[in-house]
């Protein structure tokens, strides 16, 4: 079982990019007493029995490793979700690609940390193929830890940072994102 | 720290690339692979590939290597997993890698060029081998 929620949205994310999607879309909220997640994306839409399957540790859909018949990364997290009695929806849509979202109640005593946010967002942004990642990000103040907000894209990163498999464009990026997760401006 | 803008990012991009005073590796393309599906991220893969890229920072390689990530390598039994390929060095499979064991990687494989032992893989698990 993962450790944080950032560990479970990189899971999320990687699904997305392994799957091919061409546009993902992360939003990532931390206000109201609860941790909302929204990941979506471009790939291919999923039929009522794949969704069912998604969810079913002891069924894969078996598209890299034909012979592997676990996938834990979605069951995993439909866990997690429920043992906190918060709110889990896996949706595809009718013109393509699939939005999964998940709520946690942030004071429940099981629901794990937010974890390691610029982390998280490096990682993301830095699995191999062609692909446009576009991050809203909101942590709302409460007692003594303030606020932030602030929205990025993967293609403006490349940008300004250079090529995001090299080494020094993300040691560059890792830097940016922890300033962004500072209070105030 | 104050918040960074995106102008700040490109100056300090421009600025190492005018740092000419780092450290050389033959042919300069070193290729690390950090294994980022479900079992390595659960087993802690994230802060493996944090502790490289910290370790590549510290030893002034940034311009010489490639740092990836792929899903699944078929090793979830030794999670975290790294591949390592460059040349002069065969390309090798680490497994249990995490934060102390991924500064070692990449002092002694990729700076010093030996080998790390008692964390190289070879084979993945049996359901993930072509039949």
């Amino acid at each position: 079982m993962h450790a944080s929620v950032c560990d479970f949205v990189l899971d999320v994310v990687q699904n997305s990019v392994e799957a091919g999607a061409r546009n993902v879309e992360l939003d990532l909220v931390e206000a109201d007493g609860r941790v909302s997640v929204r990941v979506a994306d471009d790939g291919r839409v999923m039929t009522e029995e794949e969704r069912a399957r998604a969810l079913d540790p002891f069924r894969s859909a078996g598209g890299k490793h034909p012979g592997r018949r676990v996938g834990l990364g979605l069951p995993f997290l439909e866990q997690a979700v429920r043992e906190v009695d918060g709110e889990f929806s896996l949706e595809s849509r009718k013109g393509g690609g699939t939005t999964l979202r998940f709520v946690l109640p942030a004071g429940h005593l099981d629901t794990p940390p937010t974890g390691d946010v610029p982390g998280l967002i490096r990682s993301a942004l830095a699995f191999d193929g062609m692909y446009e990642l576009r991050i809203r990000r909101r942590r709302e103040a409460r007692a003594g830890v303030p606020g932030t907000e602030y929205e990025l894209s993967r293609s403006e990163l490349a940008e300004a940072a250079g090529d995001l498999s090299g080494a020094s464009a993300l040691i560059l990026v890792g830097r940016y994102l922890e300033s962004l997760e500072l209070p105030g401006d | 720290m104050a918040k960074m803008t995106l102008e700040d990012l490109r100056k300090l991009r421009d600025e190492r690339k005018k740092d000419l005073g780092r450290r050389e590796v033959e042919g300069k393309s070193v290729q690390i692979i950090v294994g980022m599906g479900t079992c390595g991220i659960a087993a802690g893969a994230k802060t493996t590939f944090d502790a490289i890229l910290a370790a590549v920072d510290e030893f002034h390689l940034d311009k010489d290597v490639v740092i990836r990530q792929t899903g699944c390598m078929g090793l979830c039994y030794v999670e975290p997993t790294v591949e390592v390929a460059m040349p002069g060095m065969p390309a090798t499979i680490y497994g249990k890698v995490d934060a102390d064991v991924a500064r070692r990687i990449v002092q002694e494989h990729v700076v010093e060029k030996t080998l790390v032992e008692n964390h190289i893989f070879d084979r993945p698990a049996a359901d993930i081998l072509k039949k």
